[in-house]
C-alpha cells in the first residue's frame, strides 16, 4: 500500500473507504472484508472504472427497461420537461401485459423464426467460408499475401458504409447487379422488393461483411496448430479428410467456439445491415427483433413499454444461449 | 519445384527429406482449383469496394446510368460537391472527435480490466467475466430507452461525451476480452521480476506489461475506434440536433425513400472508408494475434 500511486489510490478510493468503515465498526481484529481488500484492492481498483461505469450506464437502464417493460409507457404518457414545464408521467404497471400480448401475437413468433433463420444461416455461412478460405490461406500458395489483405478488405470498411454501398448494388434501376443481368440477357430483379429476395440480399451482404473476421481468426488458429501433429499423422498414413478431421478441427475448437459464439450473438443484434439497407421491408418482411423494437421505440408513436419488453425477451433469448453454450463447452474441458 | 512431378505421390514420405512433404505440393489441376476459388473470393470481395470508387468518379448524374461503364468521363465532381455543398465536414469533424476519444479511453480502460482478470484471482472475479460477456449481448433496443432518458437527466443529450460514454459500454467489454486473452499469453515470470525489482503491482503493469501488449492494444484501439466511427443506432437517437451528427447519421439523408444521391453518397462513402482502411492495413498483421493469442495458446 505505501508504494501505490496517487492515481491508483484514487480510483480504490470507494473500496479501500469501505474497508474502513467495516473495521471500525468491528473492531481491531480485521473483518474478512478487510483482509480481502487489502489483497485485492490492486485488482478491484484496475476494473472498478469499468465496473462503475457498466453499472451506471448498463445496469440502470437495464433495470429500467425491466420496470418500463412492466407498464404503459408511450411517448404520450412518459415524464418530459419542456422548458421549465415539468409533465410527470402518468404510465401505469401492468404487470406483464406486454410480454402476453408480444408472446401471443402471430408478429413475434414470425420476426422469431426469421431472427433464428438470418443467425444460423449467417453464422454458418461465416463461419464455413471462413474456414474454407483460411485453409486455403494456410496452404504454401502464391501471392498468399495478397489474396490474405484483399480478402480482409471488407472487414476495413465501416459498416454503415457497406451498407450503403450495397444498398446501391441491390439497385432495381440503376444498381450493377441488375446492369449485370441486364447485359447477360435476363430481366432486372427488384431485389430489395421481394421479400424472399430481400431476405436473401441482407443475408448476402452480412456475409460479405461478416467472412474476412472468422478467416482471420480462423487463420490465427491454423498456425497455432503445431506442424509436427500433421507429419506424425503423414507417417502413420492419415488420408487429407483424416488429418481434417482428427488434428485441425480439435485444434481450432477453442477459437472456433470463441468466435462462433460471438457470432452468433453480434449477428442476432445485427442492427445496422437491416435498418440501412431495406430499413425492415418490404412490409416488415427482414425486421428481426432488434430492428422491430428499435422501431417501437423511434418512429411514430414511441411505444417504450413495449419496445422494453421486446428488448428483454430478446436479452433472455440471448442469456439462455450463452448459458447451454458455456455449460456444452465446460463438458469438453473449457473453462473460463 | 520443377522436380515436382503432377499426381506421384509416394504412399509414404521419404524419411530422408523434408523437401519430400506432400504438404503444399499440388498437381495443375489442383492449383488452378486453389488459385480460382481464391481470385473468385477476392473478387467477390473487393468488386462492392471497386464500384463504389467507380461510381463516385462519374459525373454528377453519371450514377443515373442502367449501363454497365466502367468510366463515363471520370471526374471529381461528386467530391467537391461533398465537400462544400453539404454538412459532411461538420459530420467528419464530430466522427472523429467522438471515436477518438472513445478510442484512447477505451483502450486504457479494457487494458487496465483485461490486465486485472488475466493476472489476479480476486473475488468478484467471475462476475466480472460474466459482466464482460453478458454486456455484448445486450441489445440496443433494451437500453436505448432508458439509455435516452438518462442522457436526458444528465443533459447529455446531443453531446459528445454522451456517445463516446454509450460507445464505451459497447467496446470494452470486448476490447477487455481481448486484452485479457493477450495477456494471458506473457509470460507471469515479468510480472514477477517486475515485483521483485520494487514496482508496484501498476508499475509492473504500465512499464514492463503494457509496452510488450503492444499488438494487442493496437487491435483494441482499431476496435474501439470502428465501433465508434461506424456505428448508426444510439447515434441517430442521441444526435438529433443538425450540427451533432455523426457520419453514419448524416449519410442517411443523401438516400431518402423517394430521392437519393448516390454521387455525394458514394463519394462521402470512399472520404470515410479510406482513412478506415489505411488504419485497418497497418494493423491487420496484428489482429490475428491479437484475436487469437491467448485463445490459442495450448
Amino acid at each position: 500500500m505505501a508504494l501505490s500511486t496517487g492515481r491508483a489510490s484514487g480510483t480504490t478510493r470507494d473500496l479501500t473507504a469501505g474497508a474502513e468503515s467495516a473495521r471500525g465498526r468491528g473492531g481491531r481484529e480485521p473483518g474478512p472484508f478487510r483482509r480481502a481488500a487489502s489483497r485485492h484492492w490492486y485488482a478491484w481498483a484496475m476494473v472498478a472504472p469499468v465496473v462503475l461505469v457498466t453499472a451506471l450506464l448498463i445496469g440502470w437502464p437495464l433495470a429500467r427497461g425491466v420496470y418500463l417493460s412492466l407498464t404503459d409507457a408511450t411517448e404520450a404518457n412518459i415524464g418530459r420537461t419542456i422548458g421549465v414545464n415539468v409533465i410527470p408521467s402518468t404510465y401505469e404497471f401492468v404487470g406483464l401485459e406486454n410480454y402476453v400480448g408480444i408472446l401471443t401475437s402471430g408478429l413475434f413468433w414470425e420476426k422469431l423464426t426469421w431472427t433464428v433463420v438470418w443467425t444460423v444461416a449467417c453464422v454458418a455461412l461465416h463461419y464455413g467460408l471462413g474456414l474454407g478460405l483460411a485453409l486455403m490461406l494456410n496452404r504454401r500458395v502464391a501471392f498468399r499475401s495478397a489474396y490474405r489483405l484483399l480478402l480482409i478488405l471488407p472487414w476495413a470498411i465501416p459498416g454503415f458504409v457497406s451498407a450503403f454501398i450495397w444498398r446501391y448494388l441491390y439497385n432495381s434501376d440503376f444498381g450493377v447487379i441488375n446492369a449485370m443481368l441486364r447485359a447477360a440477357g435476363l430481366g432486372p430483379v427488384g431485389w430489395l422488393d421481394d421479400p424472399t429476395l430481400a431476405k436473401v440480399a441482407v443475408i448476402a451482404v452480412n456475409v460479405w461483411m461478416g467472412v474476412p473476421f472468422m478467416m482471420v481468426a480462423v487463420l490465427g488458429g491454423l498456425q497455432s496448430i503445431p506442424g509436427e501433429l500433421y507429419e506424425a499423422a503423414e507417417v502413420d498414413g492419415a488420408t487429407p479428410w483424416q488429418r481434417f478431421r482428427f488434428i485441425t478441427l480439435p485444434g481450432l475448437r477453442t477459437v472456433s467456439s470463441t468466435v462462433v459464439l460471438l457470432g452468433t450473438i453480434w449477428t442476432f443484434n445485427m442492427f445496422p445491415v437491416i435498418y440501412l439497407i431495406t430499413g425492415g421491408g418490404p412490409g416488415s418482411s427482414t425486421e428481426i427483433l432488434v430492428t422491430y423494437a428499435f422501431r417501437e421505440a423511434f418512429t411514430s408513436v414511441r411505444n417504450y413499454s413495449n419496445s422494453a419488453a421486446w428488448g428483454v425477451i430478446i436479452l433472455l433469448l440471448l442469456v439462455v444461449l450463452a448459458v447451454v453454450y458455456r455449460r456444452s463447452l465446460r463438458k469438453q474441458g473449457e473453462v473460463w | 519445384m520443377s522436380s515436382v512431378t503432377a499426381g506421384t505421390r509416394p504412399a509414404v514420405p521419404a524419411p530422408t527429406g523434408r523437401r519430400a512433404r506432400r504438404r503444399g505440393e499440388r498437381g495443375v489441376s489442383a492449383s488452378i482449383l486453389l488459385h480460382g476459388t481464391l481470385l473468385l473470393a477476392v473478387g467477390i470481395s473487393v468488386f462492392p469496394i471497386i464500384w463504389l470508387v467507380l461510381t463516385s468518379l462519374k459525373p454528377r448524374d453519371g450514377w443515373l446510368s442502367s449501363e454497365l461503364e466502367l468510366f463515363n468521363q471520370p471526374s471529381l465532381d461528386n467530391y467537391v460537391r461533398v465537400l462544400t455543398g453539404t454538412q459532411f465536414p461538420t459530420w467528419l469533424l464530430n466522427s472523429v472527435i467522438v471515436a477518438g476519444l472513445t478510442t484512447v479511453l477505451g483502450v486504457f480502460l479494457a487494458s487496465t480490466t483485461g490486465y486485472a482478470i488475466s493476472r489476479f484471482r480476486f473475488p468478484g472475479y467471475r462476475g466480472v467475466m460474466w459482466m464482460l460477456l453478458i454486456t455484448q449481448m445486450f441489445p440496443v433496443a433494451i437500453l436505448i430507452v432508458p439509455l435516452y432518458n438518462l442522457m436526458a437527466g444528465l443533459g447529455l443529450l446531443n453531446q459528445v461525451p454522451g456517445l463516446v460514454i454509450a460507445y464505451m459500454t459497447v467496446a470494452v467489454p470486448f476490447c477487455a476480452w481481448m486484452m485479457k486473452s493477450y495477456f494471458d499469453s506473457i509470460p507471469r515470470e515479468i510480472d514477477q521480476a517486475g515485483l521483485v525489482d520494487g514496482l508496484t503491482p501498476f508499475g509492473t503493469f504500465w512499464r514492463l506489461i503494457l509496452p510488450l501488449a503492444r499488438p494487442s492494444l493496437a487491435v483494441t484501439a482499431f476496435y474501439s475506434f470502428m465501433t465508434a466511427w461506424g456505428e448508426v443506432a444510439y447515434a441517430t437517437v442521441f444526435m438529433s440536433q443538425e450540427e451533432k451528427r455523426t457520419l453514419g447519421v448524416g449519410l442517411q439523408q443523401f438516400v431518402g425513400q423517394h430521392w437519393s444521391d448516390w454521387g455525394l453518397l458514394t463519394a462521402s462513402a470512399v472520404l470515410i472508408a479510406v482513412p478506415a482502411a489505411i488504419v485497418f492495413l497497418l494493423v491487420q498483421r496484428h489482429l490475428v494475434t491479437g484475436l487469437t493469442a491467448g485463445a490459442t495458446k495450448s
